[in-house]
């Protein structure tokens, strides 16, 4: 499934932030999300990912296609490892957590409260959820914050074999994750404030 | 959707969820009625139905203000939106959630509690009858309060605020089943006005629910 971006412009409290934005996303590709801090990457993960509305512009073959990873994990404390993933498991209708648990190395930790998880294992465990949603279009922000080196490379083991098997990933981060995937730099796209000159130019 | 119910009723029951809250504030609310009224048994058994109907409201309106901030704090609810569930369903399971583990927990302390209050004996039956009916339909609409001030801070009080005045038909017709009942009066038709904004609110607030829930996690 190609996601499709067209003239896309959003905004974030009512203020627009980022505006032309054109891109695709084929299968089996990566797409590293980068800009300054502030400069909208979250709001557009989050307005792909459908939580909220774009200003214009248009989104093609996002429809329940997309797995979403934001700064927030969506972990209970007081549920263990595995009853966490097996809950996200079958709201998104899979069953298999066994692979999730692998891929993030979960399976010592499995029996653990997530409250009672590091920073670093929560982050994984965060991760190893986008494996049980079984969806093709991973969205990443800021992936691997709080992640050690071993970690990181986990994950980007992960996200290769995501991609190997047709899936694809847009991820916004500021490290070099050694991923052979295109850079989106949005810092062009920033939204320019419409001067009151050229307001009051249209009006003349 | 059964994941979500499982997965909630798992958290209420576990430590620090909140579970026995309700039931203990309905409790201590009960017993401190005679205290301030004072112990006359034909004076606290007139007023008995009101002052159950009345605790188990409040009881009802504590948990509400975590039914919906702790998902939306742990980004739950984010990543409940992008999942193939409707969020209409989400807002009704969490209202079904919600009245396993508290409103329920009430229908069936409530008669325990109206012996402290020298409730007379067939008003039992219709004090049960009429939580049962009721109860749901504080929970529907609390979970709409709830969404209304998900990501608020200090939102528990707002809602409180928001959420009480939408209980008086609620009160109003459960209290009077109640009431009738204990004193052996027809309570046929304020029960039908109960089960019909029961069911009114079960039927549509799911919708309102989850279009204020839509905007506010913009």
């Amino acid at each position: 499934m190609t996601l499709t971006v067209t003239d896309l412009a959003i905004t974030r409290g009512g203020i627009p932030v980022l505006e032309g934005l054109n891109f695709s996303l084929q299968p089996g590709q990566a797409l590293i999300l980068r800009g300054p801090n502030g400069i909208g990457k979250t709001t557009l993960l989050r307005t792909l990912a459908g939580l909220q509305p774009a200003l214009s512009g248009t989104i093609d073959g996002a429809e329940d296609q997309i797995a979403y990873a934001s700064h927030s994990d969506g972990l209970k404390p007081t549920l263990t490892v595995v009853e966490n993933l097996t809950f996200w498991a079958s709201v998104f209708g899979t069953d298999d957590i066994q692979p999730a648990l692998d891929a993030f190395a979960l399976n010592e930790l499995s029996d653990r409260h997530a409250g009672n998880l590091s920073a670093g294992q929560k982050r994984r465990l965060g991760l190893a959820r986008m494996l049980v949603t079984g969806r093709p279009i991973w969205m990443l922000d800021e992936p691997t914050v709080s992640l050690d080196k071993s970690a990181v490379q986990m994950f980007a083991d992960t996200v290769r074999a995501h991609l190997r098997q047709g899936g694809s990933a847009l991820i916004a981060t500021h490290i070099d994750l050694g991923l052979d995937g295109a850079v989106l730099d949005v810092g062009p796209n920033k939204a320019k404030p419409k001067s009151i000159d050229d307001f009051d130019g249209g009006f003349l | 959707m059964i994941a979500l119910l499982l997965r909630d009723l798992k958290l209420a029951f576990r430590a620090g969820g909140g579970f026995g809250l309700g039931l203990a504030f309905f409790l201590i609310v009960t017993v401190l009625v005679p205290f301030s009224v004072g112990p006359q048994s034909s004076l606290l058994s007139t007023i008995a139905p009101g002052v159950l109907w009345l605790g188990a409201l409040l009881a009802c309106l504590l948990s509400l203000d975590r039914l919906l901030a702790l998902d939306w704090e742990d980004g739950s609810l984010d990543l409940l939106a992008t999942a193939p569930l409707p969020l209409e369903a989400v807002v009704s399971i969490k209202a079904l959630a919600h009245w396993i583990t508290t409103g329920l927990p009430l229908v069936l302390a409530a008669p325990f509690l109206g012996v402290l209050l020298n409730l007379p004996v067939p008003g039992f039956f219709w004090l049960v009858i009429s939580l049962l009916v009721g109860t749901p339909a504080m929970s529907v609409i609390g979970t709409f309060g709830a969404a209304l001030t998900v990501g608020l801070k200090r939102g528990g009080l707002l809602l409180s605020l928001l959420v009480l005045p939408l209980y008086v038909p609620t009160l109003i017709f459960g209290a009077e089943v109640a009431r009738r009942g204990a004193t052996g009066m027809e309570t046929q038709t304020p029960l039908l006005m109960l089960a019909g904004i029961t069911a009114a609110t079960i039927a549509l607030l799911p919708f309102a629910s989850a279009a204020v829930l839509r905007i506010n996690l913009r």
